[in-house]
């Protein structure tokens, strides 16, 4: 690529930090050259998020269904699988499966909800309601 | 206490530290394409069966870590590495080494990192920045895909330290063990071992998944995506493919530039034909590597989805893995000079 090709799409990143892009300026020598962001990627990275709001969206109507927990909920919204989540709370996968029942989730202790809060940096009350604020 | 440390910003996290952290006892001469190749970063696998965030296993370099250990094992450095399993340890050796005079490299997740954007912040647990100093309760971080030096409190800190999950750090740190300087001469003989390196990891490596025989297997599956998955989620998988290839960190087409850039590089220690001709066909590589991106582009953009155009985007990687199996046997019968 050269040094002139280098895009300049301006990405989220981009407002934030510039990137290092190897190229080559007119002799063919590499050189570095700061890049703002690159359309493909912009939007490869948004069909990803658009994908992850979908699913956040699809949990948040099965908490309210009373089809599972708001651990669901939040496990889409902090992108969590079952063993990322065991290894933050220290609770067994099987356990956390269990948790995803809402009766089960209902009747679970402070000490344990508690845990799962931490995890998903909220407020007991926020993990409870689904209900977050942030920036 | 602030560290006499000048930060640097680099493409790739991992050769970035790396340079960063060799910077001084070097001279300046590691500069990050010289850590990239002497670490042998460059690497392609598509591991299969497993799934990350959704999408398919795949990665354009070496594995995480290996970079600062396998430069400075080449380089004659010796190396200060650590793992902790107790926080409290942890920190105290991160303190104890910067009170010596230390820039230490660490291992952190970037989900809880607080200065990247939010769309940025997936659970990725291999990425490296530098602590040059703490004042009050702020360290000093030099994160080498940042134009600028930044902080983090020591809770911030701590939580990316400790991130969790697939490659979790442990609050691994390291840094170079003494600080003798480096000679041209290490320099030579450690390009010559990271080339060979490399050649193995991308000729020779055992599995059809990785190395230039993994390009071409990704090519296949691609070709299959569109029937097997649908068109939707076929577009999913090649945003992914496309994220690991450009996304920050890769100093474009997915670390392939960086890599010629060494090549030249190498040339001007090891003067060589054979060096600048295998640094043009890696950018030629490159090149293609963003062709084929902007092919998978059109796919998840919805502006164009055929059967025929998957064919494309495969045939794109059979034609990569062919030039980069000539280029590293190029490299597999170079001819040193000295």
């Amino acid at each position: 690529m050269k040094k002139e090709n280098v895009p300049q799409d301006l990405s989220s990143l981009g407002k934030i930090t510039r990137e290092v892009c190897y190229a080559t300026d007119s002799t063919g020598k590499y050189v570095t050259q700061l890049s703002n962001g690159w359309d493909v990627k912009i939007k490869a990275l948004d069909v990803a998020w658009e994908e992850i709001d979908g699913r956040i969206a699809k949990a948040k109507q099965q908490v309210l269904n009373n089809e599972a927990s708001p651990l669901l909920f939040f496990m889409e919204l902090r992108l969590m699988d079952f063993s990322i989540l065991a290894d933050y709370t220290g609770f067994w996968k099987w356990q956390i499966k269990r948790h995803l029942k809402p009766e089960v989730f209902n009747k679970l202790s402070e000490t344990k909800l508690k845990k799962y809060a931490a995890a998903f940096n909220v407020k007991v009350d926020e993990l409870k309601s689904m209900d977050v604020h942030e920036d | 206490m602030k560290i006499d440390f000048e930060h640097g910003q680099a493409a790739h996290c991992e050769s970035g530290v790396t340079s960063n952290l060799l910077k001084k006892i070097s001279n300046g001469k590691i500069t990050e394409p010289l850590a990239f190749g002497i670490g042998a970063g460059l690497f392609f696998v598509y591991v299969p069966l497993i799934k990350v965030n959704n999408g398919p296993a795949i990665a354009f370099r070496s594995m995480p870590g290996f970079i600062f250990n396998r430069t400075c094992k080449s380089l004659g450095v010796p190396v200060v590495q650590k793992k902790f399993s107790s926080k409290e340890r942890a920190k105290s050796f991160l303190l104890e080494s910067l009170n010596a005079g230390n820039p230490v490299g660490c291992q952190v997740g970037v989900y809880y990192l607080s200065y990247f954007p939010k769309e940025y912040r997936f659970h990725f647990n291999a990425h490296n920045l530098i602590v040059f100093g703490k004042e009050d309760d702020n360290y000093l971080i030099s994160d080498p895909i940042m134009e600028h030096a930044t902080t983090l409190t020591s809770y911030e800190l701590e939580r990316v330290r400790f991130a969790k999950g697939a490659l979790a750090p442990r609050g691994q740190l390291y840094y170079p063990g003494n600080q003798n300087e480096i000679t041209d001469e290490q320099i030579r003989s450690a390009i010559k071992s990271g080339i060979k390196k490399n050649v193995f990891n991308m000729l020779s490596i055992p599995g059809w998944f990785a190395g230039v025989n993994g390009i071409k297997y990704t090519g296949n599956k691609i070709k299959g995506w569109r029937d097997k998955l649908g068109l939707h989620d076929a577009g999913l998988y090649l945003a992914q493919l496309v994220r690991m290839q450009e996304e920050i960190g890769t100093g474009g087409g997915g670390f392939r530039y960086i890599y010629a850039a060494f090549l030249q590089q190498a040339n001007d220690y090891l003067p060589n034909d054979t060096l600048l001709r295998a640094s043009e066909m890696f950018t030629q590589a490159g090149d293609l590597w963003r062709t084929a991106a902007v092919q998978a582009a059109g796919i998840y953009k919805g502006r164009i989805g055929s059967q025929a155009d998957f064919n494309v985007m495969g045939d794109y990687l059979f034609e990569i893995a062919e030039i980069e199996k000539k280029a590293f046997t190029v490299l597999k019968n170079i001819k040193w000079q000295s």
